[in-house]
């Protein structure tokens, strides 16, 4: 590959690719993260370049293989440029259409999209009512952008950014910039990114400056920034050396969990091509600046997320968190200054050098600017990513992105900030989204997951589940953290199984207090969150779980009893289902389930057509 | 030198320290378990959390590893710290009952109840152990293994370790195990050394160079008949 010695040379790349570009061209673009590939993208690839290659239509439309574009519920989706035109959910015997369609320039209608509210077909991916209401400054390059081409991102305007860094040649410009943009960490602490690189460009410069990206997204049901290292690794690479220019830092890392190995292999060629090209390395085009990235790849504990945790990881000891002060910013990777951000805040850092800070500061609220890409799953009818300008509130995103709930059950609460978070009610429904306003109501920004919640829910059964998470990967270096996530495991099983007393409630919230209190490092503090906002606004359940014995929700199974009514045809289709045979009865007359063998696995319940199957 | 308020009185202290020495320092007593002079602060028991700071943004910390802070207010006994300390201390009591350490703990802080389901742990996962053998026996021979509920300490793979001397000082520092440290149960044990019956005193010319811990041991015992 050409080596760039100049920024001339990188501005001469980009025209020469642009001038030989050709957007009027028919493009098919289809979704291949790791979601895509595992609904069956890879397939359609392969059927769209046979197609390509048998009809000799190489010079007559394109094919792009992107990252996930967000709407996870349509995987895998094709989208045809430069008219946008979506078609989701595509089966592979369909695919030689759409290709044949694209070449016509013509629109396959019974395979695009249809609207379950009014019916109404709609036909470009802007007007979906999943899009309409997102503001995509980041996951809209996912769908521009194959990202194991650097000249793809590059012809993207990539690196573009950096070029302008470098044409003003102050590192002091690049901090008041990312200062005056107001962005504060996509991590979910919320600590201004600015203050952080100005501290860090402050500290003496000894052994080298460190720059991490925490790539290490544990929370169960959160893919943000896997989404965004799959299908834009060069942002993340970008946005990591303007940091590095900006603050100062030597060397770069990149702390990327081991089970995203899809997110690996991007960021691999990624960084070797940005090697190869340059843009990493000695003398960055000619400016002197030398800077360089390598990728380290966690083991797999979620408490490596934390960040002094993480520097240890990194340092190849235990994942441990250790107390601050003194902060990462002044002793951090092998005891050299070091600044962590997470993903989601270095994919922002090009965007706000490319447009400038005050462009930034645009969107968003007056302390929360910009945008903040949230992992929407749950009950709910239109799962996956989406990004929304911060102060957006919750009720746009579960019902105007979201859809609103499956079926016809109320949507109850939702849970944001993963296994560390809190439960909102349906009723705080209106609550704006940002950092400030979310810790007020008991639950935090996290990363990013929002987890939807609808009236077959059990809060009991949600805190536990959580629970369970945090006592198995809580590093178990503080007492209280450790022996507290496992009492509180205890107590809400107790709960759950109708076993336990309201004194015991009390003595959960006093010991989810302590441990919040008294724990060392984030993963601890924030562990009794799921118990103690579940019995601030759920009380009720749990008492209902003790002082009743019954799961309102019909989830907790030692309280819980199934049984038919006289709904039942005596169709038989339940006592197929049964896998305990613990359903009897004869054909056309009503059936009986047995107490005793029914181990209340629900099976019944959902085969049923009669909505005969009850649970009390 | 730093100064610093500890429960209203000023102190100043050299730089570098922590509020537990501060606070040592001035006399206020702070319970530890994990905490021992001549070994790194870990942090792990919490039992010496203190509050700093004021208002909203006052917070609890382990003295033994925060470091004194120039203007800081710190407060050892406040209602907070209490009502915490008394709760560590119960989930110390319901985990080891049979440690003197904790019951000497629960009657001094008066802990007279304990809610949880009764457990019988030996060990509380301090890490003195762990710390003795690396910073002062300087031979790395234990460890700490897994995570979270599955954190145990112990040899790599469980293998009797080569660099383990038998010094017994992993079993000198221990505040909670005190029925493991007797060779009654030498299944029970992390490095074997009580079971140990040819202690390196014995077997080795040039002991003297070596600290032994061993109490009770076999061959003072044998030394002695």
């Amino acid at each position: 590959m050409l080596k760039l010695k100049t920024i001339f040379d990188l501005n001469a790349l980009r025209d020469r690719l642009l001038s030989s570009s050709k957007p009027e061209i028919p493009t098919v673009v289809i979704t291949a993260g790791t979601c895509g590939q595992a609904s069956g993208a890879n397939d359609l690839i392969r059927i769209t370049k046979r197609e390509m290659l048998s009809r000799g239509l190489t010079e007559r439309l394109h094919l792009r293989v992107t990252g996930c574009h967000g709407y996870c519920e349509t995987e895998p989706s094709v989208l045809i440029e430069p008219e946008g035109t979506f078609y989701p959910k595509v089966n592979i015997k369909d695919m030689a259409r759409i290709v044949d369609a694209a070449v016509h320039g013509v629109v396959v209608e019974s395979m695009l999209f249809r609207d379950p509210d009014t019916g109404e077909l709609i036909e470009k991916q802007s007007e979906l009512p999943f899009y309409r209401k997102q503001v995509r400054t980041i996951l809209s390059s996912n769908e521009r952008i194959d990202p194991i081409r650097i000249f793809n991102y590059i012809e993207n305007g990539g690196y573009s950014a950096l070029i302008k860094v470098f044409g003003v040649g102050k590192p002091d410009w690049v901090i008041s910039e990312v200062k005056a943009s107001k962005l504060r960490g996509r991590g979910g602490a919320g600590f201004s990114t600015g203050l952080k690189w100005e501290y860090l460009a402050k500290q003496p410069n000894g052994n080298g400056k460190y720059l991490v990206c925490n790539a290490d997204e544990g929370d169960p049901g959160a893919y943000m920034d896997r989404s965004v290292l799959e299908g834009n690794p060069h942002s993340i690479i970008e946005g990591m050396i303007i940091g590095a220019y900006g603050a100062g830092a030597t060397e770069g890392i990149i702390y990327v969990r081991n089970e995203y190995p899809l997110a690996i292999k991007h960021l691999l060629i990624a960084l070797r091509q940005a090697r190869d090209l340059g843009l990493l390395g000695d003398n960055i085009l000619g400016t002197g600046f030398s800077f360089d990235i390598k990728l380290v790849k966690g083991a797999g504990a979620f408490v490596c997320g934390e960040e002094t945790a993480l520097m240890r990881s990194i340092e190849g000891k235990m994942g441990e968190p250790r107390q601050r002060p003194p902060f990462p910013v002044e002793v951090g990777v092998n005891g050299n200054p070091t600044a962590i951000n997470n993903v989601e805040t270095w994919a922002n850092i090009p965007v706000i050098i490319r447009d400038g800070a005050d462009n930034f500061r645009s969107v968003g609220t007056k302390n929360n600017s910009g945008t903040k890409i949230f992992s929407l799953v749950g009950k709910i009818r239109n799962t996956g990513l989406v990004e929304v300008p911060m102060g957006i509130t919750i009720e746009e995103i579960v019902y105007d992105i979201g859809g609103g709930p499956v079926g016809n059950s109320k949507i109850k609460a939702v849970q944001t900030g993963g296994p560390s978070g809190g439960c909102i009610p349906a009723d705080k429904f209106d609550l704006t989204i940002d950092y400030d306003s979310l810790a007020e109501a008991g639950s935090i920004m996290g990363s990013g997951g929002m987890i939807v919640m609808d009236e077959n829910t059990c809060m009991v059964d949600v805190a536990k589940y959580f629970m369970h998470f945090l006592k198995d990967e809580s590093c178990g270096k503080c007492y209280t953290c450790r022996k507290g996530t496992q009492r509180m495991y205890e107590i809400l099983d107790g709960v759950s199984k109708g076993e336990s007393t309201i004194e015991q409630l009390d003595l959960l919230e006093e010991l989810a207090n302590v441990v919040k209190d008294t724990t060392m490092c984030g993963l601890g503090q924030t562990a009794p969150n799921p118990v103690l906002s579940t019995l601030r606004y759920f009380r009720s359940e749990y008492r209902k779980h003790i002082e009743d014995g019954k799961c309102p929700a019909g989830v907790c199974k030692e309280l819980i009893t199934y049984s038919i009514n006289e709904e039942c045809t005596g169709c038989g289709v339940c006592l197929k289902a049964c896998p305990e045979d613990a359903i009897t009865g004869e054909k056309k007359k009503r059936h009986v389930i047995d107490q005793v063998k029914c181990i209340k696995c629900g099976a019944c319940m959902s085969v049923c057509k009669f909505d005969a199957v009850e649970v009390e | 030198m730093v100064n610093l308020t500890i429960n209203g009185l000023n102190v100043s202290v050299e730089e570098g320290s922590t509020l537990l020495e501060a606070a040592q320092f001035l006399g206020f007593p702070l319970p530890t378990l994990c905490h021992m002079e001549g070994l790194s602060p870990y942090g792990a028991c919490r039992l010496c959390v203190v509050e700093i700071g004021e208002g909203e943004k006052s917070k609890l910390v382990s003295s033994c590893t925060y470091p004194v802070q120039e203007g800081l207010k710190v407060r050892t006994a406040s209602e907070r710290v209490l009502r915490a300390r008394k709760m560590i201390i119960e989930l110390l009591l319901a985990s080891c009952p049979q440690s003197k350490v904790i019951q000497d703990l629960a009657s001094k802080f008066g802990v007279r109840q304990q809610r949880f389901k009764q457990e019988h742990e030996d060990c509380i996962l301090c890490g003195l152990c762990v710390r003795m053998c690396e910073e002062q026996m300087m031979a790395k021979a234990i460890g700490f293994r897994g995570r979270g509920e599955n954190r145990s300490i112990g040899t790599p793979f469980d293998i009797k370790s080569d660099v383990c001397r038998f010094c017994g000082g992993c079993m000198y520092v221990c505040p909670a195990c005190q029925l493991r440290c007797t060779y009654n149960e030498p299944e029970k044990a992390i490095c074997g050394a009580c079971a140990n019956l040819s202690p390196p005193c014995v077997e080795k010319d040039q002991f003297d160079d070596m600290m032994c811990y061993m109490d009770p041991c076999v061959a003072c015992e044998i030394n002695k008949d």
